[in-house]
């Protein structure tokens, strides 16, 4: 039906890039988000002032401009930093870690106000009970709040990671061989830029297709218990 | 840090900022009008009706911006048809190839939001204008759309906001919004962190200005309902 002249499997290498930068994004953007939700709800001023700073400065920049500002801004700052050592070499960061910060940061600002609705969401006499019978607050944390905020989370986070998934074409810009630069790639070659960028849209559908059918499955295994948070 | 940067080319960045306000509000503009009967479609209780903007949004939300943009800019100018065409002046320039990009794509989301509000209009108010005899079209001039109106100011707002954000990757084809400008005078200057940061910045104080704007909205087109609140 299609013929792409050859750079079918280069395509599919770019989509195996793009589905490792969107699953190390989303483990990254989960801590992040976790640690700023706990943040914003625990008793410290200050680590509640970082974390609301953080989810609105980085929800209030395009993703873009983060990918670019981790990208190249990252490693002048780790040079001016090396330079205090005396370490004067050249360093850089690659595109794939700077687009798993990036892209990570990004996932873990909308997590974390996600992740404190959901917190918020678990009623006291929760906390309250584990407290009576003697559980310390990490354990209250881990064994009765978070395993009840995962069920209430997943249909946010399930979105949020569809918008990551297309996020990581950004990632392209500064280099990255994913899907979209290995279409750039067979477009210069091919001078055939509708088929080949409507193959790479058909790729970004299938993955989003796949992640839909995925995070329906999650949600049904949570709740195969019924019942209410 | 380098704020002499910052203040010397501050002007320049805030040219790329009215680019980028412009293609947000040309698109916003051109991008609403099309959500209108797409909305209205995905409304209806015919399947065959319902199925077209399904497809259409389906594509438009499950696709990355990026390659949108680069199927309208590169893809389409791929066919002679288009070329010899009287529209060629327009789609020939990055300019109006963002606009139809961005405005496609928010026409998707912007028809879901509004699918979900004419849903939420409440089936009584429906069925007393009925019982009164108002035909289809008086029904949805009268109760429906300005009732879906007021209800949709605080998810449209997320849209623009989103839009805004969206508006990043014309920097891509060499269009000079407000990342554009930022790049362009960072291969300039090297002075990567300093121009980003004050960017983002601007990116910030836009959004807020446009949370502000939608409050305003969402505050005016309800204010018949102030003594019910």
């Amino acid at each position: 039906m299609f013929d792409l002249q050859g750079f079918g499997d280069q395509l599919l290498e770019g989509a195996t890039i793009t589905i490792q930068l969107a699953m190390a994004s989303l483990v990254v953007g989960l801590i992040l988000g976790t640690l700023a939700a706990v943040a914003r709800l625990s008793d410290n001023r200050i680590a509640q002032k970082i974390a609301t700073l953080y989810s609105t400065v980085i929800r209030g920049i395009p993703e873009l401009l983060t990918v670019l500002i981790i990208y190249f801004g990252t490693a002048t700052l780790l040079m001016a930093i090396a330079r205090q050592f005396g370490y004067d070499e050249y360093i850089e960061i690659g595109p794939f870690t700077a687009g798993v910060i990036a892209l990570g940061l990004t996932f873990g600002a909308y997590a974390s106000e996600v992740l404190r609705g959901a917190i918020i969401a678990i009623p006291k006499g929760q906390r309250e009970a584990g407290l009576s019978i003697g559980m310390s607050p990490m354990k209250i944390f881990f064994r009765i709040t978070m395993p009840q905020v995962w069920k209430l989370a997943l249909p946010g986070l399930g979105n949020l990671f569809l918008v990551l998934l297309k996020d990581t074409a950004l990632v392209s810009v500064v280099g990255l061989h994913d899907i979209m630069m290995k279409t750039r790639e067979a477009v210069s070659y091919s001078k055939d830029p509708f088929l080949f960028y409507s193959a790479a849209a058909f790729l970004y559908l299938s993955l989003t297709i796949v992640s839909m059918v995925f995070i329906h499955y999650m949600e049904k295994r949570t709740n195969r218990w019924g019942g209410q948070a | 840090m380098d704020f002499a940067v910052i203040v010397e080319y501050f002007p320049r960045l805030l040219q790329g900022a009215v680019t980028t306000l412009e293609l947000v509000l040309v698109s916003g503009i051109i991008g609403s009008l099309l959500a209108l009967p797409i909305g209205l479609a995905r409304h209806s209780h015919r399947w065959w009706l319902k199925a077209i903007p399904y497809g259409y949004i389906f594509f438009f939300r499950g696709t990355p911006l990026l390659v949108q943009i680069f199927l309208v800019y590169y893809g389409i100018a791929q066919f002679e048809s288009i070329r010899e065409s009287s529209l060629w002046p327009y789609l020939r320039e990055p300019y109006w190839c963002a606009i139809i990009a961005f405005s496609l794509n928010t026409a998707a989301y912007t028809a879901e939001i509004l699918r979900g509000a004419l849903g939420a209009v409440p089936r009584g108010e429906v069925e007393a204008a009925k019982s009164i005899g108002m035909r289809k079209v008086q029904l949805y001039k009268r109760i429906m759309l300005p009732r879906a109106l007021g209800m949709i100011m605080p998810a449209y707002g997320n849209e623009v906001i989103l839009m805004l954000k969206g508006s990043a990757p014309a920097s891509t084809i060499t269009l000079l919004d407000l990342t554009g400008m930022a790049r362009t005078i960072i291969a300039r200057t090297y002075t990567p962190i300093e121009i980003f940061l004050a960017a983002g910045v601007i990116y910030l104080l836009m959004s807020m200005a446009i949370i502000q704007l939608f409050r305003y909205l969402e505050m005016r087109s309800n204010r018949h309902m102030e003594v019910a609140r």
